[in-house]
This record gives C-alpha cells, sequence and structure tokens, in this order.
C-alpha cells in the first residue's frame, strides 16, 4: 500500500487547518451559505435532508486495517454508529455536525486519509479495480497509475472549477470489474511491444444522459501519462458546457463533437504539454510502485480447503474468487443482507474487518464498487476461519452478485436531490428473493436502484435498473432490463410505464420467471435477455 | 473603487481594456479583456504588444479563465493578467498558481484571509504557470 512522505502529509495537514479555517468563518458569519458552499463541497461535506453528510476519499478503494478502524472510530466518536460505502468505493457519513467536521480531518489526517475533492466540480476519487494486486487477470497492479493520478490532480490548480465533477478509473484487466467505461475518462493497461501503457477512454457516465465512453488514444505510454490526462481534461474545461448543468459532463462535450475529434482536439493540446514538464521522472512512477509491490506471501500454502460445513461451502462458492498466489483467495464480504440498507456498515463490523485484514489479508481491505468490502489476500486454509468471524458479526452474507446484491443510492431518505426512495424497495427486493437457493438459481444478476435521475445507484448499468421518480407526488419506479457496467458494457432500457414499490417487485419476480423459462445452457439473466430482446419480458409484466 | 490587488514589480498598466474583437481591429491596442467564452489563443499572434490582459470570471464556478490564463502563461506572455468579476478569496491562490498577477473581485477581500490563503501550502502536486516546483521533484532532484 502507498503511504505518505513528509510531502504528502504536509499537504494533507494544511488541508485540516485550512478548512479548519473555513468553517470558522462560516460559523462567525463572515462566509453566507452561498460562498461557503463551494469550500465545504471541494471537501466532500453536503448539506442533506437531515444533517450534514462527509464523504471521505478512499483512494482507489484500498485501505488497511488501521484506517478502517479509523472509520469504525469517526462513526461512533461523531455519527451514529455507522458508515455507508459508496458506488465511488468511498465512504460517507450521514450524521455529521459541521463544527466536528474540522476534528474528524484532523482524526482521518493520523492515518493518512482525507476527504479532498469527493465533491465539486473538480477530479474526483480515482477508482480502480477492488481485485488489483490480487487478481489473476491483470496485466499489472493499476494502483500505481491510479496513485499518480490522485496527486496530480490534488489542488490542480488549472481544474478546480470544471463545467461539473470528473471521474476517472483505471483497470488493468479484460474482465472490467469497476465500471472503467461509464467514467468520464478510463484508462485500461495494455502492454505493447513489452511495454505497459493505457488505453484511454473518455466521454462514458450515467445520469440523465447516460453513455459508453468511446477509446480515444489505444496507447499512452506511462512517461506521457499526466500530460496527456492534462491535455484532456484542458479541452474539456476549455469547451465542455456551462449553460446547462444537465449538459456539463464531458460525455456530452465528446458526443457532440464526436470521440474523433475530441481525440484529435486532445492531441493538439498534448503537442504543446510536453515542453511542460509535467510529468514525473521514471523514478517517481517507481517509488509509487514499489509501494504496491507484492505483499510478502506464504509460498507454502495449501491450496487445499476443508469444505465440510455446507453453510461456509456455499459461502465459498459465491463470494470467494481466485487470487494469482496459489494457496490464497480473494474473499468479498457482503454488505447486503436481506433487510439492511446496501453499504451500510457499524462500527464494529468495521473494526471487525479491520481485524480479519490484520491478521488474514495482508493488512489490506478494498471497497467495490458495488458497495462491497474485500479482503484481498486471504490463504485458503484460513479461509473458515475468516467465515466464522464473518458470520459471527452479520457479514457472510454468500450473495455477491445475485439479485440480493443490490446497489442502491441513499434516496429520498437521505438525499436532498431524490424523488423517490431507494432503500425500501432494495430491502423488499431482497425479503421477495430471500431464499438464497432460489437467488442461486437464478444466478448472476446485477440489480441497480436510483433514486432520481441523477443516476448515483447505477440503474443504466443494471441486467435489471430500477429509477424511482416522482409522478404527481407520489413514488413511481420505472423498471430497465440489459444495462451491464462489466467488460461487456450496455445501457439498459426502460420496460414501459412505472409501478409503485410493490408493483415493481411483482414485475422483478415476472421477468426472473421468464428468464427461468427461456434460458439456455448457462446463460445469464441478461444473456437471455440480450438473446431474446424485450418483448417477452413486456409481455409478461404488462400482457 | 472596488478592490484591486496587484502582485507585480512595475506599475500597474493604465490604459483601458477593449474587447477581444476591438483589440484584433486596432493595431495599436495594448491592454485587453476576454470574456469567459472567448479564446486566448487568439491572443498569441500579438503578444508582443500586450500589456495587460484581463480575463473575466462572471461566476467563480466559472473556470475557463484557469486555462487561458495557463495558456497565455505557457505561450510566453509576461504582461500583466487580470482576473476580473466573481473572484473568490479561496480562489486567488489558485489563480496566482495559473499565473494571474492581479486581481480586481466585485467583492472585497479580507487583506487577512487572503494573506493567510496564500501563505498556507508550502508545497504543490503539479506544474502550473508559477513555476512551484512540484513535490515530485523535490523527492528526486
Amino acid at each position: 500500500m502507498y503511504r505518505y512522505d513528509q510531502y504528502d502529509q504536509q499537504i494533507v495537514d494544511t488541508r485540516v487547518e485550512e478548512f479548519r479555517d473555513q468553517v470558522k468563518r462560516r460559523l462567525s458569519g463572515a462566509l453566507t451559505e452561498d460562498q461557503f458552499k463551494p469550500l465545504r463541497l471541494m471537501n466532500g461535506l453536503y448539506l442533506q435532508l437531515h444533517a450534514y453528510m462527509l464523504r471521505v476519499a478512499v483512494p482507489y478503494g484500498t485501505l488497511d486495517g488501521r484506517q478502517m478502524r479509523m472509520l469504525a472510530e469517526i462513526a461512533r466518536k461523531y455519527d451514529r454508529g455507522y458508515g455507508h460505502f459508496t458506488t465511488r468505493q468511498n465512504i460517507q457519513y450521514n450524521w455529521i455536525k459541521l463544527a466536528d467536521a474540522p476534528d474528524i480531518l484532523a482524526d482521518l489526517a493520523t492515518v493518512e486519509m482525507h476527504a479532498i475533492q469527493t465533491s465539486g466540480n473538480c477530479i474526483r476519487n480515482i477508482s480502480s479495480d477492488q481485485f488489483a494486486g490480487a487478481a489473476a487477470d491483470e496485466i499489472a497492479d493499476p494502483r500505481p497509475w491510479a496513485e499518480l493520478l490522485r496527486q496530480w490532480s490534488t489542488f490542480h490548480p488549472e481544474f478546480s472549477y470544471l463545467p461539473r465533477k470528473f471521474k476517472i478509473c483505471v483497470i488493468a484487466s479484460d474482465e472490467d470489474r469497476a465500471a472503467m467505461r461509464l467514467h468520464d475518462i478510463g484508462i485500461q493497461l495494455v502492454v505493447r511491444d513489452g511495454q505497459i501503457g493505457a488505453k484511454v477512454f473518455a466521454g462514458g457516465g450515467m445520469g440523465r444522459t447516460p453513455m459508453i465512453a468511446p477509446e480515444i488514444n489505444d496507447f499512452v505510454a506511462i512517461a506521457d501519462l499526466l500530460s496527456y490526462v492534462e491535455a484532456a481534461l484542458r479541452v474539456y474545461n476549455r469547451h465542455g458546457r456551462r449553460d446547462n448543468i444537465y449538459k456539463a459532463r464531458i460525455k456530452i462535450l465528446v458526443n457532440d463533437l464526436g470521440a474523433e475529434e475530441y481525440a484529435r482536439q486532445v492531441d493538439e493540446e498534448f503537442a504543446g504539454m510536453k515542453a511542460r514538464d509535467i510529468d514525473p521522472p521514471a523514478a517517481e512512477f517507481d517509488r509509487i510502485a514499489a509501494f504496491f509491490a507484492p505483499p510478502a506471501f506464504d509460498a507454502d500454502a495449501p491450496d487445499t480447503i476443508d469444505r465440510s460445513d455446507p453453510d461456509f461451502a456455499v459461502w465459498l462458492d459465491q463470494n470467494v474468487r481466485a487470487h494469482k498466489q496459489p494457496g490464497y483467495a480473494i474473499a468479498t464480504i457482503s454488505l447486503k443482507p436481506v433487510g439492511g440498507i446496501p453499504g451500510d456498515a457499524s462500527a464494529e463490523q468495521m473494526d471487525v474487518v479491520a481485524d480479519l485484514a490484520e491478521r488474514y489479508s495482508l493488512d489490506e481491505v478494498r471497497v467495490t464498487h458495488s458497495q462491497n468490502l474485500v479482503l484481498p489476500h486471504v490463504r485458503k486454509a484460513d479461509l473458515y476461519t475468516v467465515w466464522q468471524a464473518l458470520r459471527d458479526a452479520g457479514l457472510a452474507e454468500a450473495n455477491l452478485d445475485l439479485i440480493s446484491d443490490i446497489i442502491a443510492c441513499p434516496g429520498l431518505d437521505y438525499c436532498s436531490l431524490a424523488n423517490a426512495r431507494s432503500i425500501p424497495v432494495a430491502q423488499k427486493i431482497a425479503q421477495r428473493f430471500a431464499d438464497l437457493d432460489r437467488q442461486r438459481e437464478l444466478g448472476e444478476l446485477k440489480l441497480k436502484i436510483s433514486g432520481c435521475i441523477n443516476a448515483c445507484g447505477h440503474h443504466h448499468a443494471g441486467h435489471i435498473g430500477i429509477l424511482g421518480v416522482d409522478r404527481k407526488g407520489t413514488e413511481n419506479y420505472q423498471l430497465l432490463l440489459g444495462g451491464s457496467g462489466a467488460e461487456d458494457v450496455s445501457l439498459a432500457k426502460i420496460t414501459g410505464p412505472g409501478f409503485d414499490e410493490d408493483g415493481v417487485v411483482d414485475a422483478i419476480e415476472k421477468v426472473t420467471n421468464v428468464y427461468l423459462g427461456a434460458r439456455q445452457d448457462d446463460e445469464r439473466f441478461v444473456d437471455t435477455y440480450r438473446r431474446l430482446g424485450m418483448e417477452p419480458f413486456k409481455e409478461a409484466i404488462y400482457g | 473603487m472596488a478592490d484591486f490587488l496587484y502582485y507585480r514589480d512595475d506599475a500597474p498598466h493604465e490604459e483601458p481594456a477593449v474587447t477581444l474583437d476591438g483589440f484584433l481591429d486596432q493595431a495599436n491596442a495594448s491592454a485587453v479583456r476576454i470574456e469567459a467564452g472567448e479564446d486566448a489563443r487568439a491572443l498569441l499572434p500579438h503578444l508582443e504588444r500586450l500589456r495587460m490582459i484581463e480575463v473575466s470570471f462572471p461566476t467563480f464556478k466559472d473556470g475557463r479563465g484557469y486555462s487561458a490564463a495557463q495558456i497565455l502563461r505557457e505561450a510566453g506572455y509576461d504582461g500583466e493578467l487580470r482576473a476580473q468579476g466573481d473572484v473568490l478569496v479561496d480562489q486567488i491562490p489558485f489563480m496566482r498558481r495559473c499565473g494571474f498577477d492581479s486581481f480586481s473581485p466585485e467583492t472585497p477581500v479580507d487583506p487577512a484571509t487572503l494573506q493567510a490563503s496564500l501563505d498556507r501550502y508550502d508545497q504543490v502536486y503539479q506544474r502550473a504557470a508559477d513555476g512551484a516546483v512540484p513535490v515530485w521533484k523535490l523527492r528526486h532532484g
């Protein structure tokens, strides 16, 4: 894992003092709420329906045990004993007092964490593959690239008042576990002539106008990465629309110009960038990469697992994935218990995860964009012990990628933008499909719920998506089918008229029944949908 | 007179700024104002005769002027570069980094707050027009 040096620490500590000063000016009345808003937003502090919400950055979703324990401590000390892991691999606290915010940031800084640029129209937390450094299919660990981008983007003076927020993702395998092509800039590391470089996509995103990012460059060398991205951002900062907040994301610019023309403008800008000495020397990349060298794996770790406990075997089959190191496995901790709030974890649960990470996962935890946690480096021989501890903490739900592994935004229960509640719908769906055998029979089924058109719950990318809208003062839920945020990326389509809360749960049951009746071989729900098209599903719902 | 902040050693340029179109039509004009949507690159052939460029910030949210400033400085412009409009005290350090060296904010700026803000950060992570040395350079010399 990356560790701060004196410079990184100094910058984060200074940020704490800066924000303390800004909060002081707000509390004294020297700043109006209007003047304070852009300042607090640049530091992840939102004014929500009931209280302030603080979003803490988890760079590329990687934490160690000490950091996870601090997140638990903050939940206990300043919130109501829990936190909410987000689709951007961050954590949010929903019940924060403004006067406490500087102290929270000071506590975070003691464990090399911050809330810098977790909101505002700037470059947000860099996201990545939650299996980075562990996945058998990666060509390299993408996190050194992400850390290089994190530092470059932190307090970037030219790009702190962009037309709109800006999200960058870096992955390093063909399997896309991070919804890379639904980012403003998506980067996939590829190998060419023995060198690793970045294949760059631009202009993806969800929101009210979802778009899949087209490729704009097939290979950018590490030595040019920052100047190329700087060029891409400059074209956007200068030409992205500012007249309409709903058309201000880069996806609209890229779509209006066409990917080819946008890429040409970036190349033109890039041509002038190299003279500016923007790119750090190879020694800096090597310095960062050294922090992500493979941890000290036990070369003699046994490669067999005792499956005699049937409940454990179910979890093993559902939540555990192959690791590149023999004798190790990647275990996903579901934060989606039936009846729970997707992504929520209590302080006690965070402490349990911190302990398990330290003892059994080489001191690493990951946050996934699906709002789950991961222990990336568990010896196969320790999996049963880990599972027992998770089970005792209510964290052993064996539903990874199943219908109850739902992504949901906070919705109208918390969010001031929402039109409808998301959490109760997620809970009802999970309850309807509570029988795990039934879920496993349905197989991989990614269900995603947003409480408004801004699509924080990724409904466009759901095999099944739900969009909550306000229809004449009552909550109404539209059903969408056929989306994917993975390497088979696609955008979901609306089935037809919406439903009330119970109606949409019934409709989901009907479409899953169509799938069960029609699937061939080992087709997933989305495969059957793609083969058959919308009609039979529509017929079952509305016919 | 509204606040005027000046960070240059020479005397402020007195000639009033003309619009970009006006400037391109007048061979002797030496001060120009560009609006947020106007292309700063249109000035690049004329940098020799320019003494002052004013960049408009219609709202603090409109960040196009930061890129305009960077482009002008990267092209070698070393005359006065003024940020005018909805310029907030907490934005001035970033504007300084992008090459602005004078400010004409619409609402007055508290001098003590501004000074604290300008003095706050000793380190930066990236290159910009101010020439500050990024930490990667400090790390590797």
